[in-house]
């Protein structure tokens, strides 16, 4: 095995190295035991008396959703306002310009959602305040919103009969000063000990070789990229993204990068099984989310170290892999690694161009977006694994002769209308949309959407509504999508692909924990065996991934097909 | 006896008649107001209309850009069959449902009853032959020996013994009468001696039979939660592949490719689960039949599907555990009692005893060689002494003054004590022994002195402990009710295998440990046929009561079992979970089967712009026609290839949840995604010469 593979390894074996104890911490956290972190607890009653909260009064799961909902919409609006009139407030030492009314809805939509679509480029788009004070703490409270939901469900699946969940506020406070603040403290000391910048002086200038001045834009940039990946957004400082060489500095800085953005993703997988004292369970989604992964994982790493063949036609040596696209300093397969990465859990981050990847990899990213439940964002990707979950238990369960129960819960119509609604509102806003970005392109073919023709321009389009959908962010590029069409179309994908399917799980799960526990017996169907692995993951391929098997041939297929 | 009938009872799958009036059935249900209940067959049925245009459209304007006129007129023949296949597959289940209720039925039709109409003033009875058809409920018939009783009732008045073999198969006569929990008779059965009145306890056509019946048609046939739930899950997946359909006509335009209106619908059509939505009201049908032929009688399909789910199993020990009543086994004689003479007075006082106690005494002694026939001189002048709850024995007065009584142990202390006799130490011994191993001692004494002890044992059925291992193995726990004393009752549960006992239950302890156990979470299931069972079979998930039991038991329970069999629980919980077995698996196999249809059809419908997608072609298909059509056919008659196992059901194994996952899995799993692999290629093979 060559170094560059090693280095991959060697990523993937640290990441769950930090993952797996993190993951009895979080457990902990949520269950209110002794931490070490628990000197944030005065900053937690001074948070909760400002705000009026009472930590101790317990929600049922209708109470969370409305809890939920209604913070992110004062969130939303005060991001979208904040936007329009960026130009001319303070801490803008580059003198950039407010956004357009729909770029504003889409970033605030964006980046409300955890998703991170940037329509506007960091270094021109947006202002140090926006950046920070917008952009920084939607980060935070994105993901804290996820991890929240998710240990609602974690408090609904215990054995108790309740409707009682804890507080909402309590879990998303606790979220951010337990978890998302230490640990982005961490990663943006190391980040800035390798050079990624921290100032708020505005652009440095600099006379280059040939004795031109150059202008660079920098600014208080580690603290966001720490937070970017640990909270799996993805929405970068710079354009370029983490393929910048300021937010990315070296291999060093893109191992922590790519390791940020899983550990948490990873670590709540453990934290189930230690909260519910269920630990065969968590090893065992842990197994059919690691297999998902590396399904789609081997074909591109394989395709991007053997290199483009139209290249090696042309004579060049492609003896370093696909390297279009891509930065010299991580090399070929750490591209790949990270690109599957970000795109099966949803951070979007990018540290190479998505477009320049081999047709293969591409049809791995996609598949990456089109399931998201493996690993998948903080919080979001276990509840998206929940639905296909259920669905699965709800198949296996009459195979075995029993009406179906999931942890001593029957499954019933109700529960059943609301998993396959979530299920099936993914493949419908995917191809949908993408349906009707085609009919305007059949209609009008002079639109200047597409930077590429033919089969390569349908996986743009595809890319687009998928990474939006999946709240993942990130983007095939090439795609002129800074457009009204595509800004507000993209911005209510990204809405409906976030909130709808963490409401779903809540709902089933608030629904179940107030059924009676049936305890197991022998004929119950256990969930935590490698059979019932493979049942939800056969679950997961068939729903999420065959529903888009005609648009992939059409896409990143018919390229494939086209090139051999 | 019971194989016998059981063989009979098992109708061809497809009988010529059933089969004639089942494709009727099959046309008149294309109506699309019945066709509405079933989602997936319904867009089925749209898609079908739509070719039907097409072709229309293709007659009158001669174009030729959605393919020839045969093409399309194949495809739409092929999905008109698909169609007709899944509404045969219903209409069979339903045939044979019907026709096994009607067989059933028609015994007690059109007999001539005996109305009994209060007249004039004085109201003196008058008897009017009438038909058994307008019998209403509230009329009183009579019935006298060699009569059919024309309907279920329950006596009001006599006692009489009846042939009930028409309906449970059991040649024995069985005796009612007015009062208590033998009262219930039912249509159909014969009385075979003495002369009853029997009050009508039903409506016409409201008879168990007649609302099982219609249970089996469509009209009223409710669907089960969990059949509403399968239904909710294989709607969901017709409507993603709606979605991907709609969107691919966009995706094509775009990639200027286009594609015909029957390319579009062959594809959705064999996407969508149309094996198991075609299948899913026939296997319903078929689970309610299945019980029907176990000759339970099932009040709602809903029964059937939570008997699958039962964690609790409560069964009476007598007639379930043990065969009928105890027997006796042994005679232990006192010290310096003659053992011979010990059996004769055994005898003596048991010879007028009618229990099944008191005849097995009688038949011990006979098969240990003794004196069981006493000189009719000897019995002409003696006295019978008939137990009584006060004195607790019983026995007999002999001409020379000679008394010998039978009893338990206590009653003959007494007797024998308030005589100034010692009890003898080794029957103490004894009768303790006999206790300890489950056994039941009646102590016999003559002229107030112990002689002797008498062992009944219950004899437990053969091959009844291996039932309940299998019951275990399906996760169901069996309890044993039974009135004997908890040292009896545990001997007899260890015994038996059973996991829990009910020692001298009373039916409220029944209630009680039903609500216990459900209020954990457990299923509860349970038999009775007494009427101070009713309110526990009300309780129970799943309560079958005895045909043989009165009206409140039946009314209670939400099955009737017409062979009086206690067994029988353990059938009904495996026909449950077959039903949701043969659900499940055919659900899967449905949904595995999309994987080789969209390599059959996705390369066909762009392979003519798109040259090099030729490479997804794995099944190497001759042309994007015949690839088409072989789909499409395929998809066709997997239905009636399946209709058999439908209507038998998937066997269930009872070998623990996870290893029956792994198995079905593997079976109807990956056999779903390579059989159609297989079964589409050569349909290929056959078609590609045509197309």
């Amino acid at each position: 095995m060559n170094t560059e593979l090693l280095g991959v390894v060697a990523t993937f074996i640290i990441t769950l190295a930090i993952g797996i104890p993190l993951g009895k911490y979080i457990s902990k956290v949520f269950k209110g035991e002794k931490t070490i972190l628990d000197f944030m607890a005065p900053l937690e009653r001074f948070i909760f008396r400002i705000c009026g909260i009472d930590p101790t009064k317990e929600m049922n799961w209708k109470q969370h959703v409305a809890a939920l909902l209604s913070l992110n919409l004062l969130w939303f609006v005060y991001a979208f306002v904040m936007f329009l009139f960026q130009g001319s407030l303070f801490l803008n030492p580059d003198g950039n310009p407010s956004m357009s009314p729909h770029l504003s809805f889409n970033t605030a939509a964006s980046f409300l959602v955890n998703c991170n679509l940037q329509d506007y480029s960091g270094e021109t788009g947006v202002t140090y305040l926006t950046q920070l004070a917008v952009l920084m703490f939607l980060h935070f409270v994105s993901a804290a919103t996820g991890i929240a939901a998710l240990v609602v469900v974690f408090k609904a699946m215990r054995e108790k009969v309740t409707d009682k969940l804890g507080n909402f506020f309590e879990i998303f406070v606790k979220s951010i000063t337990r978890i998302l603040l230490p640990i982005s403290l961490v990663i943006a000391l190391l980040l800035v000990f390798h050079g990624t910048p921290a100032s708020f002086d505005g652009k440095d200038q600099l006379i280059t070789m040939q004795g031109d001045t150059a202008h660079i834009s920098r600014g208080p940039a580690a603290g966001m990229i720490a937070i970017k990946h640990l909270g799996t957004n993805g929405g970068g400082w710079f354009g370029a993204n983490s393929a910048h060489p300021l937010e990315n500095p070296d291999y060093f800085t893109n191992m922590v990068e790519v390791i940020a953005q899983v550990i948490i993703p990873v670590a709540l997988i453990f934290a189930l099984g230690h909260y519910l004292s269920r630990k065969r369970l968590a090893w065992v989604i842990f197994g059919v989310m690691t297999i998902g992964v590396l399904i789609f994982l081997y074909p591109a790493l394989h395709a991007e170290i053997k290199g483009n063949p139209a290249i090696a036609q042309m004579g060049p040596s492609s003896s370093g892999g696909n390297m279009e696209g891509k930065e010299v300093r991580f090399g070929a397969p750490a591209s790949a690694y990270w690109c599957i990465l970000t795109t099966v859990i949803s951070t979007g981050s990018v540290n190479s161009m998505h477009d320049s990847f081999m047709p293969v990899s591409g049809c791995m990213q996609l598949l990456g977006m089109m399931t998201n439940c493996f690993y998948g964002g903080n919080g979001v990707g276990i509840l998206n694994y929940y639905i296909f979950l259920i669905i699965a238990v709800f198949i296996s369960g009459l195979m075995v002769g029993r009406t179906p129960e999931f942890l001593g819960r029957k499954i019933e119509a109700k529960e059943m209308k609301i998993a396959t609604i979530i299920a099936l509102l993914h493949p419908l806003l995917i191809l949908a949309f993408t349906a009707l970005a085609s009919f305007g392109l059949v209609r009008d073919p002079s639109l200047p959407w597409l930077n590429n023709p033919g089969y390569h321009g349908f996986s743009e389009m595809l890319y687009q509504y998928t990474s939006c959908s999946a709240n993942n962010g990130s983007g095939f590029e090439g795609l002129g999508d800074n457009t009204p069409f595509w800004n507000i179309t993209a911005g209510f994908v990204m809405l409906l692909g976030r909130f709808l399917p963490i409401i779903g799980p809540i709902a089933i799960a608030g629904i179940l924990a107030q059924k009676k526990y049936i305890p197991e017996s022998s004929g119950t169907l256990r969930t935590d065996t490698g059979t019932f692995g493979l049942m939800t993951y056969a679950v997961i391929m068939i729903v999420a991934a065959l529903a888009f098997f005609p648009a992939l041939t059409l896409g990143p297929l018919a390229e494939y097909f086209s090139r051999h | 006896m019971t194989s016998e009938r059981k063989k009979a009872k098992t109708m061809k799958l497809f009988e010529g008649g059933l089969v004639k009036e089942a494709l009727k059935h099959a046309f008149v249900k294309l109506d699309p107001r019945i066709m509405v209940r079933n989602p997936v067959m319904f867009t089925v049925e749209i898609g079908t209309a739509v070719m039907l245009l097409v072709i229309v459209g293709i007659l009158f304007t001669h174009t030729h850009d959605q393919g020839s006129l045969g093409y399309n007129i194949f495809i739409f023949v092929v999905l008109l069959l698909t169609l007709l296949f899944a509404n045969f597959a219903e209409a069979i289940a339903e045939a044979r449902g019907k026709a096994q209720a009607e067989s059933l039925r028609k015994t007690r039709e059109e007999t001539p009853a005996k109305l009994i109409a209060p007249v004039g003033e004085l109201r003196v009875d008058e008897i009017q032959v009438v038909s058994s058809s307008s019998l209403k409920k509230g009329d009183v018939f009579l019935c006298e020996t060699g009569d059919i009783i024309p309907t279920d009732g329950e006596i009001i008045e006599g006692l009489a013994t009846i042939d009930e073999s028409a309906i449970t198969g059991e040649s024995a006569p069985v005796i009612r009468e007015a009062g208590g929990d033998k009262s219930s008779v039912t249509g159909g059965t014969k009385v075979l001696s003495d002369r009853i009145k029997v009050k009508v306890t039903t409506e016409p056509g409201e008879s168990f039979l007649d609302k099982m019946i219609a249970l089996v048609e469509g009209a009223s046939r409710q669907k089960t939660p969990n059949e509403i739930a399968l239904t909710i899950l294989l709607a969901a997946f017709t409507l993603v592949f709606i979605i991907v359909c709609v969107t691919l006509k966009p995706f094509a335009d775009y990639a200027k490719t286009p594609i015909t209106i029957a390319a579009l619908i062959s594809l959705f059509v064999c996407l969508i689960p149309t094996t198991i939505g075609g299948l899913l009201s026939a296997i319903g049908i078929a689970g309610m039949d299945r019980a029907l032929r176990a000759n339970v009688i099932t009040k709602s399909g809903k029964a059937v599907e939570t008997a699958g789910d039962i964690d609790v199993l409560l069964l009476d020990k007598t007639g379930t555990i043990t065969i009928g009543n105890r027997k006796a086994t042994n005679f232990y004689p006192s010290n310096g009692v003659n053992a011979e003479v010990f059996q004769e007075r055994a005898v003596l006082a048991s010879l007028a005893d009618e229990t099944p106690e008191g005849k097995s005494i009688v038949e011990l002694a006979k098969t240990l060689g003794g004196k069981t026939q006493a000189s009719d001189t000897l019995l002409a002048e003696a006295r019978f002494v008939k137990f009584t709850a006060e004195t607790r024995s019983s026995g007999i007065d002999m001409k020379n003054g000679t008394r010998i009584r039978k009893g338990a142990f206590d009653s003959i202390r007494n007797i024998s004590e308030k005589a100034g006799n010692a009890f003898p130490e080794e029957t103490v011994i004894k009768v303790k022994e006999i206790s300890s191993n489950g056994g039941t001692p009646l102590v016999v004494s003559e002229n107030e002195k112990v002689i002797g002890v008498i062992e009944l044992q219950d004899i437990i059925k053969p091959g009844i402990s291996e039932r309940f291992e299998r019951l275990r193995k399906m996760g169901v726990k069996t309890v044993m009710v039974t009135g004997d004393n908890p040292l009896t009752a545990k001997f007899i549960a260890e015994k038996a295998g059973v996991d829990d006992y009910i020692a001298e239950a009373k039916p409220e302890d029944k209630m009680n440990y039903i609500k216990k156990e459900q209020i954990s979470g457990k299923l509860v299931a349970m038999m009775g046929d007494g009427t101070n069972d009713a309110p526990a079979l009300a309780q129970a998930d799943v309560g079958v009561a005895m045909n043989s039991g009165t009206q409140a038991a039946k009314e209670a329970g939400n099955m009737v079992d017409l062979d009086n069999d206690p067994t029988k629980l353990i059938e009904i919980v495996e026909i449950g979970k077959q039903l949701l077995i043969t659900r499940g698996t055919l659900t899967t196999f449905s949904i595995a089967n999309d994987v080789a249809k969209y390599f059959a059809i996705v390369p066909a419908l762009f392979i003519a712009s798109i040259p090099a997608l030729q490479h997804l072609n794995i099944m190497n298909l001759k042309s994007p026609e015949s690839a088409i059509l072989s789909a499409v056919i395929f998809n066709a008659i997997i239905i009636p290839i399946l209709i058999p196992l439908a209507l038998r059901g998937v066997e269930y194994k009872p070998i623990g949840a996870s290893a029956l996952l792994r198995r079905n899995l593997l079976i109807y799993g990956l056999g779903g995604i390579l059989v159609p692999f297989i079964g589409i290629k050569i349909i290929d093979l056959f078609i590609g010469m045509f197309f």
